[in-house]
């Protein structure tokens, strides 16, 4: 018990929110150890498979809850390596969201103008590009023709993916095996590495506890390689700082469980999660109508029946993305693609005699799978997500041996949560009724809740303490050096992809972070260039300091 | 893939596997494997979930639903029972109960026990999820394999084959022209103002 291991700084979490400070305290010198719950794989273990125990499964987890499902990474990378890398920037209106508390959500430091040039780092550090109309898929062409047809605009959304690379195979969400997908396993993570930075993949961390000198001890379990129900030997390593970055449905897990030991935490943690408002509506396109409606013509005699082919959300409309409308009526709609299996469940059939979501005519519904076309709705949500007691270990009881879990998330959507859903609903059916291009219905919610692939604000940054875990420079409350730079930390929904803005605001709190590293002795300075060496963005938030 | 020597021996398992092909046959039905098939109801034409695969699928161990089997047998029969109590229904006894109601009943049953006021919702919903699963990613089985041996639930969704290395690429995959106006307000890095 003599010998605790010890580092400078802890990181918990290898996604946007670990891996950006893993980097930049490595880079600036500290010794950094991140502890990452799901295995390291590359890009020739990303299996093209459905099966159960293929990387599919490994990396990925559903987390079910009261009222809310929650998808996302458990992985070296974690949700970059199962996402579909879409990188819009949050529009100007979000950050001056007031939400349910009637005053301001964000910091008063942060607005679009003070993001932008993090925002730039992160472009520059992935890279994220812009994306071409000539090399947008099929079913991202259709859904931005039927937004013309309804007099709407759409865009092609900027992404991380190299598109040369890209083989449009659409199985992104078990890892890019062609390393198109510019994931941390691309550029952060190879970089800490290369400064120092020690990764351990399957520790899991269940709890922190505080020394007498105000260091933090990390309490991780070993998960078993292919059993994540089994734990094997537990283990605590010092720090001088911690990082926590384990994902907006762990990170208030982990510090719930700290409680009893590290003292009382704020009161928004586990509290004003938000799922990003997110909904999906399932289209089945007349191809027929689209051809003579929209005049697509694949050149082969096919007019779509193109669902499987692409890499995921490529184009959004963004007319509702507007600041003048009221709050809650704000939204943006992306095109998307969902695998089958949790993709096709909770989709429903349109105009049923019977049961909506199983049955002889949900079956009759899947035999059209090609010509489905999913919609995927961003909005603005209520913050209305509360996580319950921990569970003894994780943030999940697990029910499978990968992916498949129960948490402690309730989820109740309010009238405002439900203003956004409905004017989506209808903005959804608006473009795709028009003219018979398609049958639409929202998926149910009747089974697992609500769902999103985007959690955010369990423990979210804010100027007030009673409605905020982190101050605007994402340090715990009352419990100095411990940092969270997850998707958690961010204060409200987005109406937009959310990694972006994740990425944005973890790279914004380094220089923090380094200063209270060096505060506590830490010998660490800001100032790494780009993962790759270059070092535009750094010159560019050099002015901001 | 159909364990079509069960069929007649409902038995042989205290009747679990019939009850759960007949659950798994109310989420996407399928024909009749033989004029005497009393699991599968034959509501559609083709292969549906039992066909696919899904008691293979359930009884992976790795899946979390093996353990479970046995119970959830058993209270579906039992909630077959009161269900056919309540709608005054005369069930044959030479089959469990659940397997003995007629298909709009085992469909209306599904309906009610996987309403979001049931309180054991979650386990229904869950077996019906690997049914789906079973059916339309073939969860069980390596994908690619799957495709290649024609497994009915890949073929009817329509789901695409792979390369030679079982990997899926699609070279023909744009429109390749604007097809929208972008919005007036795009900033200049392609985002939202």
């Amino acid at each position: 018990m003599n010998s605790v291991e010890s580092t400078d700084v802890l990181v918990i979490g290898s996604g946007f929110g670990g891996a950006i400070a893993a980097y930049h305290l490595a880079a600036g010198g500290a010794r950094v150890v991140v502890l990452e719950r799901g295995p390291w794989l590359a890009a020739d273990e990303f299996d093209h498979d459905f099966q159960l125990g293929s990387s599919y499964t490994r990396i990925f987890d559903f987390v079910v809850g009261d009222g809310m499902s929650i998808l996302g990474g458990n992985c070296v990378g974690g949700g970059s390596v199962v996402y579909f890398a879409t990188m819009p920037r949050a529009p100007r209106f979000i950050f001056e969201r007031r939400g349910s508390i009637g005053r301001r959500m964000w910091p008063a430091a942060i607005d679009r103008d003070s993001l932008d040039p993090w925002y730039d780092r992160v472009v520059e550090a992935l890279p994220v590009t812009q994306q071409s109309w000539d090399k947008v898929p099929y079913a991202g062409g259709l859904f931005a023709a039927a937004c013309a047809h309804a007099g709407r605009t759409a865009n092609p959304v900027p992404a991380a993916i190299d598109t040369d690379e890209c083989t449009n195979c659409n199985w992104m969400m078990a890892g890019c095996r062609f390393d198109a997908k510019r994931s941390l396993l691309l550029n952060y993570l190879p970089a800490a590495l290369a400064h120092g930075a020690e990764i351990r993949p399957k520790h899991e961390v269940q709890s922190l506890t505080r020394t007498d000198d105000g260091r933090y001890r990390v309490h991780y379990r070993i998960v078993d390689d292919v059993d994540y129900r089994v734990l094997h030997d537990s283990g605590t390593i010092e720090a001088a700082i911690v990082v926590l970055a384990a994902g907006t449905a762990a990170t208030p897990v982990i510090l719930q469980r700290s409680e009893p030991e590290l003292g009382p935490m704020p009161h928004a943690v586990g509290r004003y999660f938000s799922g990003n408002g997110e909904r999906l509506n399932t289209m089945i396109l007349d191809e027929d109508r689209v051809r003579e409606v929209l005049g697509l013509d694949r050149g082969d005699g096919r007019v779509y029946e193109a669902y499987q082919i692409g890499r995921g959300p490529t184009v959004a409309t963004w007319d509702q993305l507007d600041g003048s409308l009221p709050e809650y009526e704000r939204f943006s709609l992306e095109q998307l693609y969902f695998p089958p299996g949790l993709g096709t469940i909770l989709a429903q059939v349109p105009d049923a005699t019977g049961p909506t979501w199983f049955g002889v005519e949900k079956k009759e519904m899947l035999k059209s799978w090609p010509s489905w076309l999913t919609t995927f709705t961003m909005s603005e949500d209520d913050n209305e997500g509360v996580f319950g007691p921990p569970p003894e270990t994780g943030n999940a009881v697990r029910m499978s041996q990968q992916m498949l879990g129960n948490g402690p998330l309730r989820y109740e959507p309010t009238a405002n949560t439900w203003r956004g859903w409905n004017l989506s609903d209808a903005a959804v059916k608006d473009i795709f009724e028009r003219d018979g291009l398609a049958q639409v219905r929202p998926w149910t919610n009747d089974l697992v809740g609500a769902y999103t692939v985007h959690p955010l604000a369990s423990c979210r940054i804010g100027d007030d303490p009673e409605t905020s875990a982190l101050d605007d420079r994402h340090e715990l409350r009352g419990h100095p050096g411990i940092f969270v730079t997850d998707g958690s930390a961010v204060p409200c929904g987005l109406t937009v992809n959310p990694a972006l803005t994740i990425s944005a605001l973890a790279e914004r709190a380094m220089p923090g972070i380094v200063e209270a590293a060096q505060e506590r002795g830490v010998p660490v300075t800001y100032g790494a260039p780009s993962p790759d060496g270059a070092t535009a963005g750094r010159r560019a938030v050099a002015g901001t300091a | 893939m159909a364990r079509t020597e069960d069929v007649d021996k409902p038995d042989i398992d205290g009747g679990r596997t019939i009850t759960i092909e007949a659950f798994a046959d109310t989420i996407l039905p399928g024909e009749k494997r033989s004029p005497d098939d009393r699991a599968i109801a034959g509501a559609a034409d083709g292969a549906g979930a039992v066909a696919a695969g899904a008691v293979e699928l359930l009884e992976q161990p790795g899946g979390g639903m093996a353990e479970a089997l046995d119970s959830l047998a058993f209270s579906l029969n039992e909630h077959a029972i009161e269900y056919a109590d309540e709608q005054r229904l005369t069930l044959d006894s030479d089959v469990p109960a659940f397997v003995a109601l007629p298909f709009d009943h085992r469909t209306a049953l599904v309906q009610l026990l996987t309403a979001p006021d049931q309180p054991d919702k979650q386990m229904w919903v869950s077996l019906a999820v690997f049914c789906t699963m079973a059916f339309d990613s073939a969860a069980h089985l390596r994908t690619a394999d799957a495709i290649a041996d024609g497994h009915p639930g890949l073929l009817t969704i329509g789901y695409a084959r792979p390369d030679g290395d079982g990997l899926w690429r699609f070279p023909r995959y744009s429109y390749g022209r604007q097809l929208a106006d972008v919005h007036p307000h795009t900033t200049s890095t392609g985002s939202p103002a």
